[in-house]
């Protein structure tokens, strides 16, 4: 699937800066610089993934393109409805309002998003309030809809949140966020506080609502065997920008940026027999308040030469629909996911 | 194989609470060799945080170990090796305190937690070292920037004076892993330790334990709920669901010839970087149920797929010996344990 036909969503340039201030009179003295010119587009009924790790920028992208923070630079173009682009990087609260319940947002911890003294047709039925579904009838019937949209019985709208175990938790949120019909859902780590045997069915809770409806997603993760399962795209960030975008497979198995081959290959296998040399980091994740100069990643990186030190590189295509910030790109080879030596036996043969 | 400096015989601890008796460990054995890594794993609610804090001994009220053996082989002054077991002992008492930090070393999940704000890093390691060594007040702290520097941390000598919360994630772990090394035990016992940290992080600190672990000899038992470090990290695994041990055995058997329908059911729902783009997972159905509302007979029965009514709803199937060191409790495989059901 590609994001170049009718995005629903197309950011280009953003960049959120946090100021540092210090003393007495509060005054700046540096910039965190969270998001430092991000661009990518979104289709619909496609899911991009934004990942990396803590500090990268992934969660402050997904927030200012929600508007729970206002971007320091940069355009945010979404379609409306009636499919003209409108940009909200700047929008106020109001012209905001009509153009909310087509972005909707699934959290982490569905525990802490769901208030403990409603119950669940109250919590699945406010949006539905709010945007003038007065009737309490015709609310209810629609709470039932989307209760079995997410596979949970109609019979628990009259319960408590506290009734329910995490993964029901997460069902109830992401009812409440689709009661509103949205194109486009952000999902910060929806499955990462879940157990594995709940986590494989809210994976495949999502991926089955997005066939069935064509909703867009744009995923923040940090687990990429989570993101392998989920996107069609996905964006890999290091210290506030996109280091690396392509299709999932083609990430997976040649990816062009060493901070992807890094980070695959600190992933562990689930596999004994997968056990490999894996490449371990140097260092830590750069501070973005004090980022280094040039590529952010050359202090850590086994192939960077003196270019990566001064240059800043800039975010080319160099395949179809394959871009990354790389100088050396085009001339290094490598390394993928490791896949143990019975399963490249076994998918040659399939 | 040498013989196991822990063994665990059938490990029962219970919490009593006003709503009911908790069975948050309930029948759990295994062995723990030097040199080797032990992997224990399973879901929420399993009991692998219990089962490592009944081996300290601090589990808190209103828990308590109501049963089985804790057996620590423990090295004499005079070289020769005694065997003590742990649940005989004063929790607080003079042995189980040297046990404690001693023997064992301990690394938790969140240092951040588990480390002090009030004391540099520096006077946390030098008291944990002249807790359990007769070192003067400079001697230890020239072993506590020794220990610093082996586990990695940089400027050992400008460090030691800084506080945790000045230090990322990834160097609170390296701290919190030189605290346990401190008084040079026998056996790590680390309980989650890489789940708060990032993927690169994590394979700095699971290298760091492997590098450990072959120069020191050291037993490390390994508890978490990622399959993939277990694969990574273990030779031997336990997987735990809902108090109990219900399989055990060499880490590629656990893999490839698991033989629990449960073990087989989470391998196959792990979300894995080999998988299809857009594969759908296998999955296990319901959730984990509460444990106030723990089932009869084989506690994993309402979601297992091997489901026989009558049999695995009514009593506790016993543990059967498939191969030299792979053990299973199901009655796919063998008969009802003597205990009673409940």
């Amino acid at each position: 699937m590609s994001a170049t036909a009718e995005p629903i969503l197309e950011v280009e340039g953003l960049k959120k800066y946090f100021p540092i201030r210090k003393g007495l009179l509060r005054r700046v003295v540096g910039q965190v610089r969270a998001v430092d010119d991000v661009s990518f587009a979104i289709a619909p009924g496609e899911t991009l993934s934004l990942v990396g790790e803590s500090g990268c920028g992934k969660t402050t992208t997904a927030r200012c393109i929600l508007r729970a923070l206002r971007p320091t630079a940069g355009s945010i173009r979404f379609r409306t409805e009636e499919g003209r682009m409108i940009d909200v990087a700047n929008l106020s609260r109001g012209e905001l309002h009509p153009l909310r319940r087509r972005m909707q947002m699934i959290f982490q911890d569905p525990f802490s998003s769901l208030n403990p003294r409603m119950t669940i047709a109250d919590i699945i039925g406010e949006p539905l309030l709010v945007n003038g579904m007065r009737d309490a009838r015709e609310r209810r019937r629609r709470v039932a809809e989307l209760l079995d949209m997410v596979q949970l019985p109609a019979a628990y709208m009259n319960r408590f949140p506290h009734a329910f175990s995490g993964g029901q938790r997460q069902r109830i949120g992401i009812a409440r966020a689709l009661a509103l019909e949205p194109a486009l859902v952000v999902a910060d780590e929806p499955v990462s506080a879940l157990d594995v045997s709940v986590q494989a069915q809210i994976v495949n809770l999502l991926l089955d609502l997005q066939d069935r409806l064509g909703l867009a997603y744009l995923f923040v993760a940090h687990d990429l065997s989570v993101v392998k399962h989920m996107s069609h795209r996905v964006a890999v960030m290091y210290v506030g920008k996109i280091v690396e975008l392509a299709p999932t497979e083609p990430l997976f198995t040649r990816p062009l940026h060493p901070y992807t081959e890094a980070l695959l290959s600190a992933v562990p296998v689930p596999d004994p027999r997968g056990r490999s040399k894996r490449i371990v980091l140097e260092g830590e994740v750069a501070d973005p308040s004090r980022p280094p100069t040039g590529c952010a990643f050359h202090p850590r990186c086994r192939y960077a030469v003196e270019r990566c030190r001064l240059e800043v590189p800039a975010l080319r295509e160099i395949l179809p629909g394959r871009a990354v910030r790389c100088h050396r790109a085009e001339e290094l080879e490598l390394q993928a996911v490791a896949v143990p030596a019975d399963r490249r036996v076994a998918a040659r043969a399939s | 194989m040498a013989e196991p400096i822990l063994s665990v015989v059938d490990l029962r601890t219970w919490y009593h609470t006003e709503e009911g008796v908790v069975r948050a460990v309930d029948g759990a054995s295994f062995e723990v060799f030097p040199g080797r890594t032990l992997g224990i794993v399973g879901e929420s609610g399993c009991g692998k945080s219990v089962t490592a804090r009944s081996i300290l001994r601090i589990v808190e009220r209103p828990g308590r170990i109501e049963g089985g053996r804790i057996l620590l082989r423990r090295r004499e002054p005079d070289g020769s090796e005694r065997v003590v077991d742990l649940v005989r002992l004063d929790p607080r008492g003079r042995e189980m305190r040297q046990i404690r930090g001693g023997e064992i070393g301990l690394v938790f999940q969140e240092p951040m937690t588990s480390l002090s704000a009030y004391h540099t890093i520096g006077n946390q390691l030098v008291e944990a070292i002249r807790l359990h060594m007769p070192l003067s007040r400079a001697e230890a702290r020239a072993r506590a920037i020794d220990l610093l520097r082996m586990v990695g941390v940089p400027r050992p000598d400008q460090r030691i004076d800084a506080y945790s919360f000045e230090l990322s994630g990834g160097l609170r772990q390296r701290v919190m892993i030189a605290l346990a090394l401190a008084a040079e035990p026998r056996i790590l016992l680390a309980d989650e330790p890489t789940t708060a940290l990032d993927v690169t992080t994590q394979a700095q600190i699971l290298d760091l334990v492997r590098r450990l672990q072959g120069e020191r000899g050291l037993a490390v038992v390994l508890i978490t709920h990622d399959m993939g470090v277990i694969a990574e990290m273990a030779d031997e695994v336990v997987v735990m669901y809902l108090g109990r041990a219900v399989e055990r055995g060499p880490v590629d058997v656990i893999f490839h010839e698991p033989a629990h329908p449960y073990t087989r059911a989470l391998l196959r729902s792990i979300p894995s970087v080999l998988a299809r783009p857009r594969e759908r997972l296998a999955t296990i159905t319901g959730s984990i149920p509460h444990p106030y509302s723990r089932p009869p007979g084989c506690p994993f029965h309402p979601r297992c797929e091997s489901f026989v009514p009558g049999r695995c709803d009514r009593a506790v199937p016993a543990e059967t010996r498939l191969g030299p060191r792979h053990v299973v409790a199901c009655f796919l495989h063998g008969e009802a344990s003597a205990e009673t059901p409940h």
